[in-house]
Protein backbone atom coordinates (compact mmCIF):
# COMPACT_ATOMS: atom_id res chain seq x y z
CA UNK A 1 0.00 0.00 0.00
CA UNK A 2 1.54 3.52 -0.32
CA UNK A 3 -0.25 6.89 -0.92
CA UNK A 4 -3.78 6.17 -2.21
CA UNK A 5 -4.97 10.39 -2.63
CA UNK A 6 -3.08 12.83 -3.44
CA UNK A 7 -5.13 15.92 -2.80
CA UNK A 8 -5.81 19.32 -3.09
CA UNK A 9 -7.83 20.90 -0.22
CA UNK A 10 -7.74 24.38 1.01
CA UNK A 11 -8.93 23.41 4.33
CA UNK A 12 -6.52 21.22 4.60
CA UNK A 13 -7.21 18.26 7.47
CA UNK A 14 -11.20 18.47 8.26
CA UNK A 15 -14.09 16.05 8.43
CA UNK A 16 -14.09 15.48 4.48
CA UNK A 17 -10.34 14.28 4.68
CA UNK A 18 -10.15 12.99 7.95
CA UNK A 19 -13.60 11.46 7.80
CA UNK A 20 -15.50 11.36 4.32
CA UNK A 21 -11.93 9.84 3.00
CA UNK A 22 -10.12 8.55 5.63
CA UNK A 23 -12.61 5.65 7.41
CA UNK A 24 -13.39 4.09 3.83
CA UNK A 25 -9.81 3.98 2.51
CA UNK A 26 -8.60 2.93 6.01
CA UNK A 27 -6.03 5.99 6.28
CA UNK A 28 -3.25 5.91 8.27
CA UNK A 29 -1.28 8.28 7.82
CA UNK A 30 -1.29 11.69 6.26
CA UNK A 31 1.70 13.64 4.49
CA UNK A 32 0.61 17.59 4.86
CA UNK A 33 2.94 19.37 2.68
CA UNK A 34 2.79 23.32 2.82
CA UNK A 35 5.51 25.57 3.28
CA UNK A 36 3.82 27.62 6.16
CA UNK A 37 2.56 24.93 8.34
CA UNK A 38 5.81 23.11 8.34
CA UNK A 39 7.45 26.38 9.85
CA UNK A 40 4.66 26.54 12.45
CA UNK A 41 4.51 24.23 15.77
CA UNK A 42 1.29 25.79 16.54
CA UNK A 43 -0.08 25.27 13.05
CA UNK A 44 0.63 21.76 13.25
CA UNK A 45 -0.89 21.19 16.89
CA UNK A 46 -3.86 22.52 15.55
CA UNK A 47 -4.31 19.90 12.06
CA UNK A 48 -2.28 17.20 14.99
CA UNK A 49 -5.13 17.62 16.96
CA UNK A 50 -7.84 17.01 14.46
CA UNK A 51 -7.06 13.66 13.70
CA UNK A 52 -7.72 10.38 15.29
CA UNK A 53 -4.82 8.65 17.72
CA UNK A 54 -4.06 6.17 15.06
CA UNK A 55 -3.78 8.40 12.37
CA UNK A 56 -0.29 9.73 11.50
CA UNK A 57 0.11 12.82 10.29
CA UNK A 58 3.72 14.19 9.02
CA UNK A 59 4.37 18.21 8.40
CA UNK A 60 6.81 18.87 5.34
CA UNK A 61 8.01 21.43 3.27
CA UNK A 62 8.14 21.34 -0.22
CA UNK A 63 11.63 20.45 -0.68
CA UNK A 64 11.78 17.90 1.86
CA UNK A 65 8.45 16.12 0.64
CA UNK A 66 10.08 16.25 -2.13
CA UNK A 67 13.11 14.21 -0.62
CA UNK A 68 10.82 12.12 1.14
CA UNK A 69 8.25 10.96 -0.90
CA UNK A 70 9.98 8.42 -2.44
CA UNK A 71 10.46 6.51 1.42
CA UNK A 72 6.86 7.33 2.15
CA UNK A 73 5.34 5.40 -0.59
CA UNK A 74 7.01 2.87 0.84
CA UNK A 75 4.99 2.38 3.90
CA UNK A 76 3.20 -0.50 4.34
CA UNK A 77 -0.11 1.69 5.58
CA UNK A 78 -2.49 3.39 3.44
CA UNK A 79 -2.03 7.66 3.13
CA UNK A 80 -3.52 10.73 2.05
CA UNK A 81 -0.56 13.16 0.44
CA UNK A 82 -2.36 16.82 0.71
CA UNK A 83 -1.74 20.28 -0.42
CA UNK A 84 -3.52 23.23 0.47
CA UNK A 85 -3.23 24.87 -3.02
CA UNK A 86 -2.50 23.93 -6.36
CA UNK A 87 1.14 25.21 -7.42
CA UNK A 88 2.54 22.92 -4.51
CA UNK A 89 1.18 19.71 -5.91
CA UNK A 90 2.31 21.09 -9.01
CA UNK A 91 5.81 21.03 -7.51
CA UNK A 92 5.61 17.44 -6.43
CA UNK A 93 3.97 16.16 -9.32
CA UNK A 94 7.40 17.75 -11.51
CA UNK A 95 9.45 15.69 -8.81
CA UNK A 96 7.53 12.54 -10.22
CA UNK A 97 5.93 9.39 -8.59
CA UNK A 98 2.29 11.06 -8.92
CA UNK A 99 -0.16 9.39 -11.53
CA UNK A 100 -3.55 11.24 -10.39
CA UNK A 101 -5.03 14.17 -8.73
CA UNK A 102 -7.77 15.07 -6.74
CA UNK A 103 -9.08 18.76 -6.41
CA UNK A 104 -10.81 17.92 -3.25
CA UNK A 105 -11.48 21.89 -2.35
CA UNK A 106 -10.49 25.51 -3.40
CA UNK A 107 -13.13 27.64 -2.27
CA UNK A 108 -14.01 31.23 -2.88
CA UNK A 109 -11.51 34.00 -3.19
CA UNK A 110 -11.28 37.01 -4.79
CA UNK A 111 -10.25 36.99 -7.98
CA UNK A 112 -11.15 33.30 -8.62
CA UNK A 113 -13.93 32.11 -10.83
CA UNK A 114 -16.58 29.46 -9.53
CA UNK A 115 -16.50 26.18 -11.48
CA UNK A 116 -17.73 23.68 -9.40
CA UNK A 117 -19.44 24.24 -5.90
CA UNK A 118 -16.30 23.33 -3.97
CA UNK A 119 -13.82 24.31 -6.81
CA UNK A 120 -12.83 28.43 -7.54
CA UNK A 121 -9.80 29.26 -9.72
CA UNK A 122 -7.61 32.46 -10.83
CA UNK A 123 -6.08 32.01 -13.97
CA UNK A 124 -3.10 30.89 -12.56
CA UNK A 125 -4.39 28.57 -10.94
CA UNK A 126 -6.08 27.56 -14.19
CA UNK A 127 -2.89 26.87 -15.52
CA UNK A 128 -0.87 24.88 -12.80
CA UNK A 129 -4.14 22.62 -13.21
CA UNK A 130 -3.11 22.16 -17.03
CA UNK A 131 0.84 21.81 -16.48
CA UNK A 132 -0.03 19.05 -14.16
CA UNK A 133 -1.95 17.20 -16.70
CA UNK A 134 0.61 18.23 -19.06
CA UNK A 135 2.77 15.91 -16.89
CA UNK A 136 0.66 12.99 -18.03
CA UNK A 137 -1.20 13.18 -14.70
CA UNK A 138 -4.78 12.39 -14.16
CA UNK A 139 -6.91 15.70 -12.65
CA UNK A 140 -10.07 14.87 -11.64
CA UNK A 141 -12.80 16.81 -8.64
CA UNK A 142 -14.20 15.12 -5.79
CA UNK A 143 -15.01 15.92 -2.76
CA UNK A 144 -16.18 13.18 -1.19
CA UNK A 145 -16.04 9.27 -2.19
CA UNK A 146 -19.68 8.94 -2.83
CA UNK A 147 -19.32 11.53 -5.38
CA UNK A 148 -19.00 11.76 -9.08
CA UNK A 149 -15.80 12.57 -9.84
CA UNK A 150 -15.37 15.75 -12.57
CA UNK A 151 -12.65 15.35 -15.28
CA UNK A 152 -10.64 18.56 -15.50
CA UNK A 153 -11.38 19.42 -18.95
CA UNK A 154 -15.22 19.29 -17.95
CA UNK A 155 -14.05 21.82 -15.13
CA UNK A 156 -12.05 24.53 -17.16
CA UNK A 157 -14.87 23.86 -20.23
CA UNK A 158 -17.72 24.89 -18.36
CA UNK A 159 -19.87 21.69 -18.69
CA UNK A 160 -19.49 20.21 -15.39
CA UNK A 161 -22.33 20.92 -12.53
CA UNK B 1 -38.26 28.78 14.11
CA UNK B 2 -40.34 30.70 11.73
CA UNK B 3 -42.31 31.99 13.98
CA UNK B 4 -39.25 32.44 16.67
CA UNK B 5 -37.55 35.21 17.66
CA UNK B 6 -33.66 34.55 16.39
CA UNK B 7 -30.84 35.46 18.44
CA UNK B 8 -29.44 38.88 18.66
CA UNK B 9 -26.94 40.66 20.81
CA UNK B 10 -29.26 40.97 23.97
CA UNK B 11 -30.02 36.90 24.01
CA UNK B 12 -27.38 35.91 22.12
CA UNK B 13 -24.94 33.24 24.47
CA UNK B 14 -23.06 30.74 22.17
CA UNK B 15 -22.18 30.21 18.28
CA UNK B 16 -23.01 26.66 16.72
CA UNK B 17 -20.80 25.95 13.33
CA UNK B 18 -21.06 23.08 11.76
CA UNK B 19 -21.29 20.99 8.50
CA UNK B 20 -24.26 21.37 6.10
CA UNK B 21 -27.31 22.26 8.19
CA UNK B 22 -25.94 20.91 11.16
CA UNK B 23 -26.07 24.23 13.42
CA UNK B 24 -29.37 25.39 12.11
CA UNK B 25 -31.06 21.83 12.58
CA UNK B 26 -29.51 21.89 16.20
CA UNK B 27 -30.99 25.20 16.95
CA UNK B 28 -34.05 24.23 15.29
CA UNK B 29 -34.57 21.31 17.78
CA UNK B 30 -33.08 23.22 20.60
CA UNK B 31 -35.86 26.13 20.25
CA UNK B 32 -38.79 23.68 19.70
CA UNK B 33 -37.82 21.96 22.85
CA UNK B 34 -37.48 25.03 24.63
CA UNK B 35 -38.68 28.02 23.01
CA UNK B 36 -34.36 29.26 23.73
CA UNK B 37 -33.11 28.94 20.63
CA UNK B 38 -32.59 32.93 20.49
CA UNK B 39 -29.22 32.20 22.80
CA UNK B 40 -27.55 30.54 20.14
CA UNK B 41 -26.72 31.56 16.20
CA UNK B 42 -26.21 29.39 14.16
CA UNK B 43 -23.53 29.90 11.61
CA UNK B 44 -23.30 27.54 8.66
CA UNK B 45 -20.21 27.70 6.11
CA UNK B 46 -20.43 26.53 2.33
CA UNK B 47 -18.35 27.20 0.37
CA UNK B 48 -16.10 29.08 2.63
CA UNK B 49 -12.63 28.64 2.35
CA UNK B 50 -10.48 28.62 6.05
CA UNK B 51 -9.56 32.16 5.62
CA UNK B 52 -13.56 32.94 5.71
CA UNK B 53 -14.98 30.54 7.57
CA UNK B 54 -12.70 32.25 10.25
CA UNK B 55 -13.64 36.13 9.10
CA UNK B 56 -17.64 34.40 9.22
CA UNK B 57 -17.22 33.36 12.92
CA UNK B 58 -15.14 36.34 14.48
CA UNK B 59 -17.60 38.73 12.91
CA UNK B 60 -20.48 36.70 14.41
CA UNK B 61 -18.44 36.85 17.85
CA UNK B 62 -17.72 40.42 17.51
CA UNK B 63 -22.02 41.49 16.38
CA UNK B 64 -22.82 39.60 19.34
CA UNK B 65 -20.22 39.52 21.92
CA UNK B 66 -20.31 35.91 22.87
CA UNK B 67 -17.24 34.02 24.00
CA UNK B 68 -18.60 30.15 23.32
CA UNK B 69 -18.37 28.70 20.24
CA UNK B 70 -19.69 24.95 19.83
CA UNK B 71 -18.71 23.20 16.50
CA UNK B 72 -19.95 19.90 15.25
CA UNK B 73 -16.31 17.81 14.92
CA UNK B 74 -13.30 18.57 16.21
CA UNK B 75 -11.38 17.60 12.86
CA UNK B 76 -13.96 20.33 11.31
CA UNK B 77 -12.99 23.65 9.62
CA UNK B 78 -14.89 25.12 12.13
CA UNK B 79 -13.41 23.74 15.02
CA UNK B 80 -9.89 24.36 13.06
CA UNK B 81 -11.47 28.24 12.68
CA UNK B 82 -12.44 28.56 16.20
CA UNK B 83 -9.19 27.36 17.43
CA UNK B 84 -7.60 30.60 15.65
CA UNK B 85 -9.44 32.82 16.97
CA UNK B 86 -9.53 31.47 20.58
CA UNK B 87 -5.94 31.76 20.12
CA UNK B 88 -4.41 33.21 23.06
CA UNK B 89 -8.01 34.16 24.38
CA UNK B 90 -8.48 33.33 27.90
CA UNK B 91 -12.23 34.32 27.78
CA UNK B 92 -13.52 32.44 25.49
CA UNK B 93 -14.12 28.55 25.10
CA UNK B 94 -14.83 26.27 22.37
CA UNK B 95 -17.09 23.11 22.68
CA UNK B 96 -15.93 20.34 19.55
CA UNK B 97 -18.51 17.44 19.01
CA UNK B 98 -21.89 19.33 20.40
CA UNK B 99 -24.85 17.54 20.59
CA UNK B 100 -28.59 17.94 21.55
CA UNK B 101 -28.21 17.15 24.73
CA UNK B 102 -25.01 19.72 25.48
CA UNK B 103 -27.16 22.60 23.66
CA UNK B 104 -30.36 21.99 26.14
CA UNK B 105 -28.53 22.00 29.15
CA UNK B 106 -26.60 24.83 27.90
CA UNK B 107 -29.94 27.20 27.44
CA UNK B 108 -31.19 26.20 30.54
CA UNK B 109 -27.94 27.06 32.63
CA UNK B 110 -28.19 30.76 31.69
CA UNK B 111 -28.13 31.83 35.40
CA UNK B 112 -24.26 30.31 35.65
CA UNK B 113 -21.31 32.12 34.24
CA UNK B 114 -21.52 31.30 30.60
CA UNK B 115 -18.44 29.74 30.28
CA UNK B 116 -19.16 27.94 33.29
CA UNK B 117 -22.39 26.91 31.86
CA UNK B 118 -20.42 25.90 28.30
CA UNK B 119 -18.60 23.34 30.25
CA UNK B 120 -21.00 22.00 32.60
CA UNK B 121 -23.27 21.55 29.51
CA UNK B 122 -20.22 19.66 27.47
CA UNK B 123 -19.98 17.09 30.55
CA UNK B 124 -23.68 16.71 30.35
CA UNK B 125 -23.91 16.01 26.30
CA UNK B 126 -20.70 13.23 26.99
CA UNK B 127 -22.89 11.58 29.37
CA UNK B 128 -26.17 11.81 27.42
CA UNK B 129 -25.22 8.86 24.82
CA UNK B 130 -26.82 5.90 25.79
CA UNK B 131 -27.05 2.79 23.87
CA UNK B 132 -30.44 0.03 23.81
CA UNK B 133 -30.88 -3.20 23.41
CA UNK B 134 -28.59 -5.93 21.50
CA UNK B 135 -28.43 -7.93 25.15
CA UNK B 136 -26.63 -5.84 28.48
CA UNK B 137 -29.31 -4.14 29.29
CA UNK B 138 -28.90 -0.03 29.32
CA UNK B 139 -25.22 1.12 28.59
CA UNK B 140 -24.11 4.50 28.91
CA UNK B 141 -21.10 5.67 26.50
Amino acid sequence: MTLVLNRIDDRLIHGQVVVGWGQPLDIRFIVLVDDEVAASEWEQELYRMGVPPEMDVYFLNVSKAIAELPRLREDSRQGILLTGDIDTMRRLVEAGGITSVNLGGIHHRTGRTQRLRYVFLNNDEEGALRDIATLGVSVSAQDVPGARPIPLDDILAGVAG
Amino acid sequence: MSDRVPADSATARAIVAGHGEFASGLVSAVDVITGRGNQLIPVAVPGLCAEDIEKLIRARMDESGVKVIFTDLQAGSCTMAARRILRGADDAVLIAGVNLPTLLDFVFADQMPVIDAARHAAERGRGAITVLGAAGGVKHA
